[in-house]
């Protein structure tokens, strides 16, 4: 019952009219930050730190959480629209999103994204007030073989999002893979393919490379295609709004993105992509129109979207319970807290009760503006597709390039950002698909440095990854995900596996 | 009345440069890091205790700082307005990356603060002193795993200089890295590893709540409050602190080093930087000049011989 009052008493401090006007600012620019390649949401967090030393706790939470989930939201937008993701974890929605804006559904692409995004926030938000110290067990149970048998699973259960030809799709899966392995070893402090060049050392920013391959490579392809390429891009066809049979597809998809989302993010070594790419992958599986996906299935933009949005709220469960970062941008609200006294951890939620209601109170609320500042915006946004081509295409290399300068002022940053484009360009021309190369470079490290790490641990005996029982569960998964569709193909029973499919929902 | 306005705008002119330069902070690490958070408080002090303007912060992430030391030593060469942020980490990463630029080709000018290393234990683990640990780590090296930072860093060099006060074999340590304290501190609360290295305030709220066990601190003598034997009252001659520090750019002028020493003397006794320190939970271990410099080389050589030992640095 205490927990219903103090999430009341926090709704509202956070409603009064000088919080909401916090909440507008952060929102406002989390989404400009998120709409922006390069620059996320921890920069921006950071810049602001020193400004909210004026004002009180509760207005300053206010406007990190406008900041964090309007950074998350913001990415979508560009992923749609111009197939440019913003951030790492909007990759996913621009598969789906911008096959859909291309064929005049921008709109209501935009507009599951934001629904998405808000129907997501609120549950796990609401997981998050209620049942944060109980995942918390559940995340902490994960070690690194349990960690490394959940990227075995994602590694197969993405593989359906290589397109048509899988030869093509493990191809560029195992070029990301190459790129991953570049920079200092984690576990034993050795250079590995840095080739004597400092900056290398760190490995390939994964932002870097999604920008370079999407955008970069997107604007060289249009560009070469030259007036041969496909006719004008239709803005809008049909309403910009979702349709009854919208609704219908993204609703499931919204909550089936939420429950892979949020315990994902809430563990200390997920991250928010991961989510996304499980939920994409669950979406093609359990569709009724798997002929869409490729070609812009709104599901395929409603799971990941919700997905993303529930695993950043999901973050928030180690940061408030244990006092873990486990982004960028969650150690910055971390310094943000140590600002007013606070230390995050076991005993935050027993002795700070007002903060951490407060704090979920205007993560609600800046829910909620997102939606509202949002969706009015959707038919402004699908505007951006009748702007003529070459000012467009013009108007990303700008970004693009700002973005990567921004975050990282290297000249280095700028030359990988030109080759990157360049083989996104190439991969392009022989039909070899681009996300593949971006979910080698995000899972390779992790499945590498967690297989290393348990075997570390049991000093060398393999059979440590099968001994959990989580961990087995997890392979298993994985084993029958990529076993089963063989099996019934090679029995020359495809369509059974498509029924299959389709009454399981 | 004229001459007196033309005068006064001219003494404005002359005070201008008393009023100090309009510094520009690097942070070598992306935003959020223990050196983003300490550039971010210089700053802030700067501009309220007005000794300097202007303040910016840029942050050069990558490489245990090693990236900006490089960007900053070629860039910032003889600019009197220049600071740097830097600490412990990076004397260790200069070594283990091999990087062409040092410590030696910046200015280091003050040690700021400085944070203990911790051995924790989960609190359900049957090791219940240091002692214990050590005599498991001497009956198997491998058995025992520790759970800390990046390979190379400053929680890997703890564990390679116990190892080594024990008189264990410093090669057969088996050191898990994760990236970040955050990370370790979830495979430690997990039980995922046998122990876990890091600075004590990772620790801190966990050992309050009773959920880990604090085995001992890395200090000179013991701290008031926390309730562990340091690692030398132990019987291990281990003392390492994980300091940072605050560097100027090379190629200064010895009256361009004092004026910024005395600007960061300045701010290290104002009221600003003092209530940071108490929020932030950092220790004030200002050190500057000769004594900075020859307690720098000590920290260099030390860490060299044990990075050796550990087979990181060959």
């Amino acid at each position: 019952m205490a927990t219903f009052e103090f999430l009341l008493q926090g709704l509202l401090a956070a409603a009064q009219p000088l919080n909401l006007l916090y909440a507008l600012i952060g929102v406002t620019l989390g989404t400009a930050v998120g709409v922006l390649p390069g620059i996320g949401p921890a920069l921006t967090v950071a810049l602001l730190l020193p400004v909210t030393y004026r004002l009180d706790p509760t207005g300053s939470l206010i406007m990190f959480a406008g900041i964090y989930y309007g950074g998350m939201y913001g990415g979508s937008t560009t992923s749609i629209l111009l197939n440019t993701p913003g951030e790492s974890s909007s990759i996913v929605t621009a598969l789906e999103g911008n096959k859909m804006a291309r064929a005049g559904r921008g709109g209501p692409a935009l507009a599951t994204a934001a629904i998405g995004s808000f129907v997501a926030g609120l549950i796990a938000t609401l997981l998050l007030a209620f049942i944060a110290p109980y995942i918390v067990k559940l995340a902490l149970v994960f070690g690194p073989r349990e960690y490394f048998a959940l990227m075995v699973l994602a590694f197969v259960t993405v593989s359906s999002a290589f397109g048509d030809s899988t030869l093509r799709g493990l191809t560029s899966l195992f070029i990301g893979l190459a790129f991953s392995v570049v920079g200092i070893d984690q576990l034993t402090g050795q250079n590995r393919l840095s080739f004597g060049i400092p900056d290398l050392l760190d490995g390939i920013e994964v932002t870097t490379m999604a920008v370079a391959m999407f955008a970069i490579g997107e604007t060289l392809f249009i560009a070469a295609q030259g007036d041969k390429g496909p006719d004008k891009v239709e803005a809008v066809r049909g309403s910009i709004w979702m349709s009854a049979q919208d609704w219908a597809r993204s609703w499931k998809a919204w909550l089936r993105g939420t429950l892979i989302g949020f315990p994902i993010g809430a563990m200390p070594a997920g991250g928010a992509e991961i989510g996304t790419f499980l939920s994409y992958a669950t979406e093609k599986r359990l569709t009724r129109y798997p002929e869409e996906f490729g070609n812009g299935a709104i599901e395929g933009v409603a799971g990941p979207e919700a997905a993303n949005n529930a695993s950043a709220a999901g973050t928030l469960v180690p940061l408030l319970t244990l006092g873990l970062p486990t982004t960028a941008t969650a150690a910055i609200m971390l310094a943000g807290f140590q600002q007013y006294g606070l230390q995050p951890g076991p005993l935050l939620f027993a002795t700070n009760p007002q903060l951490v209601w407060g704090l979920i109170a205007s993560l609600l609320i800046a829910n909620l503006m997102l939606l509202v500042l949002n969706l009015p915006l959707v038919g402004l946004w699908v505007k951006l597709l009748t702007i003529p081509k070459p000012w467009l295409y013009a108007g990303i290399l700008l970004f693009a390039t700002l973005g990567t300068i921004g975050a990282n002022p290297s000249v280095f940053e700028l030359g990988m950002l030109l080759t990157f484009g360049l083989l996104g360009y190439v991969m392009r021309v022989f039909g070899y698909p681009i996300a593949p190369v971006v979910v080698g470079l995000i899972l390779g490290p992790l499945a590498e440095q967690q297989l290393r790490r348990s075997l570390a641990i049991s000093q060398g005996d393999v059979t440590t990854l099968v001994q959990s029982p989580i961990a087995a569960v997890l392979l298993v998964l994985a084993a029958l995900a990529l076993i089963v569709p063989l099996i019934l193909r090679a029995r020359g029973r495809g369509e059974v596996l498509s029924q299959m499919a389709a009454s399981e929902d | 009345m004229k001459h007196f306005f033309l005068a006064s705008i001219l003494a404005g002119a002359l005070a201008l440069p008393a009023y100090a330069a309009d510094y520009t902070i690097m942070a070598p690490a992306a935003p959020g890091g223990g050196w983003d958070q300490t550039a971010r408080s210089l700053q802030t002090a700067l501009q309220q205790e007005k000794i300097s303007g202007n303040v910016q912060v840029m942050n050069v992430p990558g490489a245990g700082g090693t990236i900006g030391i490089a960007q900053f030593a070629s860039q910032q060469k003889g600019k009197p307005n220049a600071l740097m942020v830097g600490g412990y980490v990076m004397v260790g990463a200069i070594l283990t990356n091999k990087s062409p630029v040092t410590l030696k080709d910046v200015t280091p000018i003050a040690r700021l603060t400085g944070e203990y290393e911790a051995i924790v234990v989960p609190a359900s683990s049957d090791i219940k002193t240091i002692g214990d640990l050590v005599a498991k780590l001497k009956a198997n090296p491998g058995a025992v795993s520790w759970g800390g930072g990046s390979a190379g860093g400053t929680d890997h060099i703890l564990v390679g200089l116990l190892a080594k006060a024990a008189g264990v074999d410093p090669t057969k340590i088996n050191y898990i890295a994760f990236s970040g304290g955050g990370e370790a501190l979830a495979a430690i609360l997990g039980s995922q590893v046998t122990a876990g290295v890091s600075s004590y305030g990772e620790f801190e709220s966990q050992v309050k709540a009773g959920t880990l066990r604090l085995l001992a601190l890395s200090a000179d003598k013991k701290i008031e409050g926390v309730d562990a034997p340091t690692l030398k009252e132990s019987g291990f001659d281990v003392v390492l602190q994980n300091w940072r520090m605050v560097a100027a750019a090379p190629g200064l002028s010895a009256e361009q080093k004092k004026a910024i020493q005395g600007d960061v003397e300045k701010l290290v006794k104002s009221k600003t930087w003092q209530e940071t320190l108490k929020t932030k939970g950092w220790a004030d271990t200002y050190l500057s000049g000769e004594a900075f410099d020859a307690q720098l080389a000590k920290d260099i050589s030390a860490t060299e011989a044990v990075l050796k030992d550990i087979g990181l640095v060959k």
